[in-house]
């Protein structure tokens, strides 16, 4: 009842820790949403891939513009232990011009044998299903669109959700599409028939083990969830962003910390009468912590709407996206600096002496 | 029947090298609807004789017992649990708590006991402040009530819980004389109807007019009505 009182009948007392909390909770939105968006426009064609497994020629680093996998290491891989299916994949990251729009969409042209989650078999020569990111920009079912310098038309039959590359709208291809695509505008970098950038595996057993050894050292196999790290930059963005996030986290805890410091220096005189008239200090205690959590949930209420908010006024181009994962992860990491902050006051509140109560005039 | 029963009481504070007799082998039994004022100066001792009667500080030597609990030796929880259960307190700034109305601030004496504020709880507060003449004052704020209110509210709070000891510390000592004794008869009612014994500590000598009896106390030593604490050991030896 106190705690509750006390922010009902006082609230100009909480109204600058809210405001504080509120701005850092929209802060710790935003950063999480830019993570997110970055995140998921990066990896989405890597994390719908329907395997076990992500298959890399050796030296490539991990890399599918570097990697190449010819027939003979395929048949290798295709034999190795475990295996049960085999699929080739590559990517090309190219500019596209869509009907009606003056300014190139940027495209990774993805061709493939296993279909992704949600992206339905390899369609015909010529034709291509789109990240539904590309419908934002002005593309259409039956709409062709001419890829790369060499104006390659791809035209497209249906859309995904979800299958982004490297920021790009995946454009999913048959392998033969993807090598016209890929020989006519990277000359340079040109494919033979039989040449992929990597193999998607389905199996069972130590996959990754088994391929690397039955190719001899021909291959570097990796998870799917080591794929998507190991995309250029997913890693350290998310390092990077992190570290800003925590640290934010650590201002929550200091703010809440400092504020209900002053609080509870303010309430000594308050709290030596209740422990006389037979408050504990653990009863005390948790009304600090209630009006803690209490203050971290408004503020996480409010700043959740400010974020919503921003991320309604921004315009199309900031990667910005706000999951619900991201708003629980907000939430208990608010709640989480709230208790641990307020919990700096346990020793002032547990240091007040009842008997101060007595023989003090105010 | 003794409700507060203190037998050669000591309290000793160490500061430095040094010890600092606060209560020298203090000696006291208030019974039943018994009103005692205890009369001192500054730095006699009384507050720490209030306080290790209501359970704030325990003894250095000495037993303490207060309507049958023997609180010597009791730990710090223990007396917790025992003063909000035994004891009523009216301290000398009053010290409502300020967000709370009048109603309010007796039903935390129910929620520090676990309680919830229920109807019983709050039936008991609204009787207790129509006694006290604030019927009409529930819902006002500390804020919103003269001093004189304020310490009826007080008063209401100590008496919440049924204590069989009260313990006043300088309840006039913010009032001007003639609401300090207005608020000394309330007290003396208030105690007399319910048959609770009452210490009140007060330094002002005019006051001992609405006890029972009234112990002044010197350097830390007692002495009973018209004795002071020497000719009262030297009547001893």
């Amino acid at each position: 009842m106190l705690p509750f009182r006390e922010l009902r009948r006082r609230p100009s007392r909480f109204v600058v820790a809210t405001v504080v909390l509120s701005f850092l909770a929209t802060l710790l939105l935003f950063l999480g949403g830019l993570l997110d968006g970055l995140y998921l426009g990066s990896t989405g064609a890597i994390r719908s891939q329907d395997a076990d497994v992500i298959v890399f020629s050796s030296g490539s680093r991990d890399s599918f513009l570097r990697s190449r996998i010819a027939g003979d290491l395929r048949q290798q891989v295709e034999s190795a232990d475990g295996v049960d299916e085999v699929g080739g994949i590559g990517f090309v990251l190219l500019g596209a011009q869509v009907p009606g729009e003056s300014e190139l969409a940027d495209v990774a042209v993805a061709g493939y044998e296993i279909p992704p989650k949600g992206v339905p078999a390899p369609p015909a020569d010529g034709e291509g299903v789109a990240d539904s990111s590309l419908r934002d920009r002005g593309v259409s079912t039956g709409d062709t669109i001419l890829v790369g310098p060499a104006e390659t038309p791809v035209t497209i039959i249906g859309f995904v959700d979800d299958t982004s590359y490297l920021q790009q709208a995946s454009v999913w291809v048959n392998l033969p599409t993807w090598r016209v695509v890929q020989n006519a505008n990277r000359p340079d970098a040109a494919v033979a028939d039989d040449i992929v950038q990597a193999l998607v595996v389905r199996g069972t057993g130590d996959l990754a083990n088994s391929i690397d050894a039955a190719t001899d050292g021909g291959t570097n196999t990796l998870t799917i969830d080591e794929a998507v790290l190991a995309l250029p930059g997913v890693q350290q963005q998310g390092d990077t962003f992190d570290q800003i996030i925590y640290s934010t986290l650590v201002v929550v805890l200091a703010v809440v910390g400092l504020f209900f410091s002053l609080l509870t220096i303010e309430r000594i005189g308050l709290y030596g009468v209740l422990k006389a008239i037979g408050a504990s200090t653990a009863r005390l205690f948790a009304g600090v912590v209630l009006q803690a959590v209490i203050v971290a949930t408004i503020s996480f209420v409010i700043g959740s709407l400010l974020a919503l908010l921003a991320a309604a006024m921004l315009p199309d181009g900031v990667p910005l996206t706000l999951i619900p994962s991201r708003f629980v992860f907000t939430f208990v990491g608010l709640l989480v600096a709230a208790v641990l902050g307020s919990a700096i006051s346990l020793r002032r509140v547990t240091r007040v002496d009842p008997a101060s109560a007595i023989g003090t005039a105010s | 029947m003794t409700v507060l029963d203190m037998r050669d009481v000591r309290k000793v504070y160490r500061s430095g090298d040094a010890d600092i007799v606060a209560l020298d082998h203090a000696t006291l039994h208030v019974d039943h609807g018994e009103i005692v004022a205890l009369l001192g100066p500054s730095g006699s001792g009384k507050t720490t004789l209030l306080s290790i009667a209501g359970g704030l500080l325990t003894p250095t030597e000495g037993t303490v017992e207060v309507g049958g609990h023997d609180i010597s030796d009791y730990s710090a929880k223990q007396l917790t649990e025992f003063r909000r259960e035994n004891v009523g307190f009216v301290f000398q700034s009053v010290n409502l708590v300020p967000f709370l109305n009048a109603e309010e601030n007796l039903l935390v004496v129910d929620e520090l006991g676990g309680g919830r504020g229920g109807r019983t709880a709050k039936g008991r507060a609204r009787q207790l402040l129509d006694e006290l003449g604030l019927g009409h004052r529930l819902r006002n704020l500390p804020a919103q009530l003269s001093g004189g209110e304020r310490q009826r509210v007080a008063i209401g709070r100590a008496l919440f819980n049924n204590p069989k000891l009260v313990l006043f510390d300088e309840p006039t000592s913010a009032l001007d004389t003639k609401l300090g004794a207005q608020v000394m008869e309330l007290i003396r009612s208030e105690m007399k109807a319910r048959d609770t014994a009452a210490v009140i500590v007060t330094h002002d000598s005019r006051m001992t007019e609405y006890a029972d009896r009234t112990v002044r106390i010197v350097d830390g030593r007692l002495a009973a009505d018209g004795a002071t604490p020497d000719t009262a050991a030297a009547a001893k030896a």
